[in-house]
């Protein structure tokens, strides 16, 4: 099946995550044709890099999230919609017919659009910290555990995803210390007792990490203490770093609302943005809940705001 | 041209003493960020056959070479050029991004 560039499309979904994959299934029942743009590279979104999903309702044994996604995609095309594996690189929004521009270069047009673009890594911002990635430093336990084999490691963060790729990585490495700004973890309880049950699990709290260590690998860490100011250095050879996600909203400053984080704003429980005809869910808009689930439940909604916008049209 | 698999006894002949620069995609079967990059790696071996060959390297089966040449993430993409490394590319990107770091390779 190929894209008809000539034509103005109902809807055209951008991302791929539990939040895009869920509004494709709505608007392609709805009749709406959707054509989805689920990303060259993160096609599947960020469950693709995560193991067992054990809260996704449905799934009494829980899920590998990469299975999850693939029956999402599988469910998203049998109603007939239109994946495409590309990125979208440019859109333009704000009129009544909507232009985005994909990674090969075609400009499709659409009454409508959701974004369901989700969230990046964050990172710790340090200049070694670039420097050592694929040298030590990484974002990805499930990807690069394996090559932590009898290790000292640290995994920087106090939330779930910090959690469960330090207890991840235990199945690789002799000892994972989490390296934790503030006094008490931010993860869920379950998750929290679960890393603290590890007996391979350490932890660091109230340390920043000021600097990564190391000339072609990593060796080393530098910390602080927030608490006393009192500066060490820890040697390890792996870092992973889970400190959060930001919203992958850069493609549309400028013309949609956003707060200062980045996260695209939308009017009250709707997921209508700034402009006509856009709608936002999941990751990029949610700063507080952002599990599976809620993304989900969001693409279910920003599904029915368009159809909802189209059917007024 | 596709990409071919490369081995401990073909990594000399093959990437190390190759004419033409080598692109060394260091993946694992568990990986799906390399899954992702895989089909998008095809495509620039294909389209630029003949001015740079793309190669796959197990990182399962090939662990020395992996550890020689120090992966610690995959994929990790390597670009050699008269035996030496002169370019890795961490991380599944996409395409128009990993033409842009070989462009200098591709003309």
């Amino acid at each position: 099946m190929s894209v008809d560039y000539s034509k103005v499309h109902e809807v055209v979904i951008v991302g791929s995550g539990p939040a895009g994959y869920t509004a494709a299934i709505y608007t392609a029942r709805a009749q709406l044709n959707p054509v989805i743009y689920e990303g060259s590279v993160t096609a599947g979104g960020a469950l693709m890099n995560t193991t067992e999903v054990e809260n996704f309702p449905g799934f009494e044994h829980g899920i590998m999230g990469p299975d999850l996604m693939d029956q999402m995609r599988k469910q998203v095309l049998s109603f007939g919609a239109e994946l495409v594996t590309d990125d979208i690189v440019s859109m333009k929004l704000d009129s009544d017919i909507k232009e985005l521009i994909d990674g090969a270069g075609n400009t499709i047009r659409a009454k409508s659009v959701i974004l369901a673009m989700g969230s990046a890594y964050k990172e710790l911002g340090l200049t070694n910290e670039k420097r050592l990635s694929g040298r030590g430093v990484s974002w990805c336990a499930t990807c690069d555990g394996f090559f932590f084999r009898e290790q000292v490691i640290a995994v920087a963060g106090g939330g779930d995803s910090a959690m469960e790729e330090a207890n991840f990585l235990t199945k690789f490495a002799t000892k994972v210390v989490i390296v934790h700004r503030r006094e008490e973890l931010r993860a869920s309880k379950i998750m929290a007792e679960r890393a603290k049950n590890n007996p391979k699990i350490e932890f660091l709290f109230n340390t920043q990490i000021l600097d990564v260590l190391g000339e072609d690998k990593v060796t080393g860490l530098k910390l602080k203490n927030v608490k006393t100011g009192e500066e060490s250095v820890k040697d390890f050879t792996g870092l992973f770093v889970a400190i959060g996600h930001l919203p992958r909203s850069e493609l549309v400053k400028g013309q949609i609302t956003m707060n200062n984080e980045g996260y695209v704003e939308v009017d009250g429980r709707s997921t209508r943005t700034n402009l006509r005809g856009v709608f936002a869910c999941g990751d990029l808009v949610d700063h507080t809940y952002r599990q599976a689930i809620t993304a989900a439940g969001s693409g279910c909604q920003a599904a029915l705001d368009a159809e909802r916008f189209l059917s007024g049209h | 041209m596709a990409t071919e698999k490369v081995t401990a006894a073909t990594f000399n002949d093959v990437v190390l003493k190759s004419a033409t620069p080598v692109l060394v995609d260091f993946w694992a079967e568990w990986c799906g960020p390399c899954k992702a990059v895989a089909p998008i790696l095809e495509e620039i071996s294909n389209e630029y056959a003949g001015k740079i060959k793309i190669v796959k390297l197990n990182t399962d089966e090939e662990g020395p070479i992996a550890m020689k040449y120090g992966i610690s993430s995959i994929p990790t993409m390597n670009l050699f050029v008269g035996g030496q490394i002169v370019k890795s590319i961490v991380g599944a990107r996409p395409k128009p991004a990993i033409v842009r770091e070989l462009s200098e390779y591709l003309n």
